[in-house]
């Protein structure tokens, strides 16, 4: 791709962020219909046509055409303004990026935000209950959980993802065999946040302050 | 990221269509591997055609006694199936084994069996590979090859298959059903799923463009014991450099029933046949165990790097048959 062609894409994604908020902000109900017809039927004629979807975030509902190459992190950071999710290696090693969908914990770098029509999707900042921390975010508070910060919204996301795991009874590779319920030992914790880097290595009080938030959540 | 369409598909034929009337179009399920390469530029379909929302997300019993596992399925609903952690252990202690939670619970059954190689040459656009470029050479052979296959490989490409998932299914006989572009079904055993390199290391499976997986199906679990190990450079979220997956079933002393597969040395799961035929009649002993090593990794290549995964498969082969004699 060209110079020149980048510069258009990009007026092109900031115009469609401008005419996104006039449209929401108008209050027209959300063409959830229109959007789903679209994508079922025949395929956008240019590549880069954009691609109306809508999901709800944080309990609130978003509607927006973006660029089918849009990764879900990027719609969150760069057109919905949810830069609390973070993006680190972009390539799903790090973690930074963790959100949930419908509840379970993913990498939104890894996703593109068209696959996600329709989805129940949690960020960091939906997580509080008004001034009241999430057990997670509590805990990581009160064990010093971090140093720099930068990977702490995918820890905490990954963390309560995971802790619902361990709850419905999902085995992981620290347990000792595949058939019982798993119990969130310092083990079990350290085996299921792998996919999370710190690269300040406050491993040891993140791995205390998911403990501790184990036992209340 | 190079410019793509993208849309939904409705049900499975019309998906399968969809990716066969364009050369340059993909499924896309989960993404965890196809995203990574497109956004390297590796892969560079101009058209995509999300399958993820298919209703192929049940696990069901066969009449059998097997369980049809749809394409679909998540791997970390796999892993977490209570037939499966009762019934193939092996399985989703695999499944367990491999990537993160957070990659385990977008990643599909159909996409584990097609990821692609992490070859580092095959990821680097400045160096030559066959896999990537046809013709254009295999770095590998004199490069960096510590991660790369010494069985199975080609003078065109010394990549291994990373997956484990894939190693405990061939362990296990599994069929793969797919749905070809015309509507009709035909069913592959999971051994012929994947090519081996040759001269064409580019093309790596037995599908034709547009045909799709629809499903995995289990026969009956094995009489024995089922164990998967997997030796690696960290304890969690790495690639195997040996994986082994064990079903040992005894009689008195001796070995009644044995099936053995290996993963991190081969561009496909491997099965060593050679060696289950040396175990089948055999005590239950440190020699036959022995035997059964020697004979998978009889005919075995180092290339420099990678000359250590030939004793170390021998040794994570004898450990994990002991393991698994123990409980049969």
């Amino acid at each position: 791709m060209t110079e020149t062609d980048y510069r258009i894409t990009r007026r092109a994604v900031l115009e469609g962020g401008v005419a996104t908020c006039l449209f929401l902000a108008s209050g027209l109900p959300v063409g959830a219909q229109d959007a789903v017809a679209t994508m079922t039927g025949e395929p956008a004629m240019t590549p880069m046509s954009r691609i109306p979807m809508t999901f709800r975030i944080n309990a609130t509902e978003h509607a927006l055409e973006l660029d089918p190459r849009t990764t879900l992190l990027d719609a969150l950071r760069n057109h919905l303004g949810l830069t609390g999710s973070k993006k680190g290696c972009d390539h799903g090693q790090c973690g930074a990026c963790t959100v949930l969908v419908n509840g379970r914990r993913i990498n939104s770098c890894l996703s593109l935000a068209a696959q996600h029509e329709g989805d129940e999707i949690t960020t960091i900042e939906g997580l509080a209950d008004g001034d009241r921390l999430h057990p997670v975010q509590a805990a990581f508070v009160a064990q010093d959980g971090f140093q720099c910060g930068y990977c702490t919204p995918g820890q905490i996301c990954s963390a309560v993802g995971m802790l619902e795991e361990i709850r419905a009874g999902w085995p992981s590779h620290a347990s000792a065999d595949v058939v019982s319920e798993p119990a969130p030992t310092e083990a079990e914790i350290r085996e299921r946040m792998s996919g999370n880097i710190c690269r300040c290595a406050a491993y040891p009080n993140i791995v205390a302050a998911i403990r501790d938030a184990a036992e209340e959540v | 990221m190079q410019p793509f369409t993208y849309e939904r598909a409705g049900n499975v034929q019309a998906a399968a269509a969809a990716v066969a009337t364009r050369p340059e179009a993909k499924f896309i399920s989960g993404g965890t591997n196809l995203l990574d390469l497109m956004k390297l530029e590796i892969e560079r379909p101009t058209h995509l055609v999300d399958i993820s929302r298919l209703p192929l997300d049940r696990i069901e019993e066969t009449p059998e006694g097997g369980l049809r596992i749809g394409a679909q399925v998540r791997n970390s609903d796999l892993a977490a199936d209570p037939r499966v952690r009762s019934r193939y252990p092996m399985l989703s202690q695999a499944l367990l084994a491999g990537a993160s939670g957070q990659i385990r619970n977008k990643a599909s059954t159909a996409g584990n069996l097609l990821q692609r190689t992490r070859c580092s040459y095959f990821y680097n656009r400045n160096m030559p590979c066959n896999k990537r470029e046809p013709g254009s050479g295999c770095a590998a052979l004199e490069g960096f090859n510590r991660m790369h296959a010494v069985l199975g490989a080609s003078e065109a490409c010394i990549a291994v298959h990373p997956s484990d998932m894939a190693v405990a299914m061939t362990a296990l006989d599994a069929q793969v059903e797919t749905t070809l572009p015309d509507g009709k079904a035909r069913t592959i055993a999971i051994g012929d799923l994947h090519r081996l390199p040759d001269s064409t290391p580019h093309v790596e499976t037995a599908l034709g463009h547009g045909e799709m997986i629809t499903a995995v199906t289990l026969p009956p679990s094995p009489p024995g014991r089922q164990v998967y190990r997997k030796v690696r450079d960290r304890a969690s979220y790495a690639f195997a450099l040996v994986s082994v997956a064990a079903v040992v079933e005894k009689s008195g002393d001796r070995i009644r029933g044995a099936r053995l597969a290996i993963g991190g040395v081969a561009p496909k799961p491997w099965r060593t046949r050679e060696a289950e035929y040396v175990l089948v009649g055999a005590a239950d002993s440190g020699s036959a165990f022995s035997e059964a090593a020697e004979s998978a990794l009889a005919g075995a290549v180092g290339r420099g790097g990678n000359d250590f995964k030939i004793p170390l498969a021998k040794r994570a082969i004898r450990q994990t048959l002991a393991v698994a004699v123990e409980g049969a």
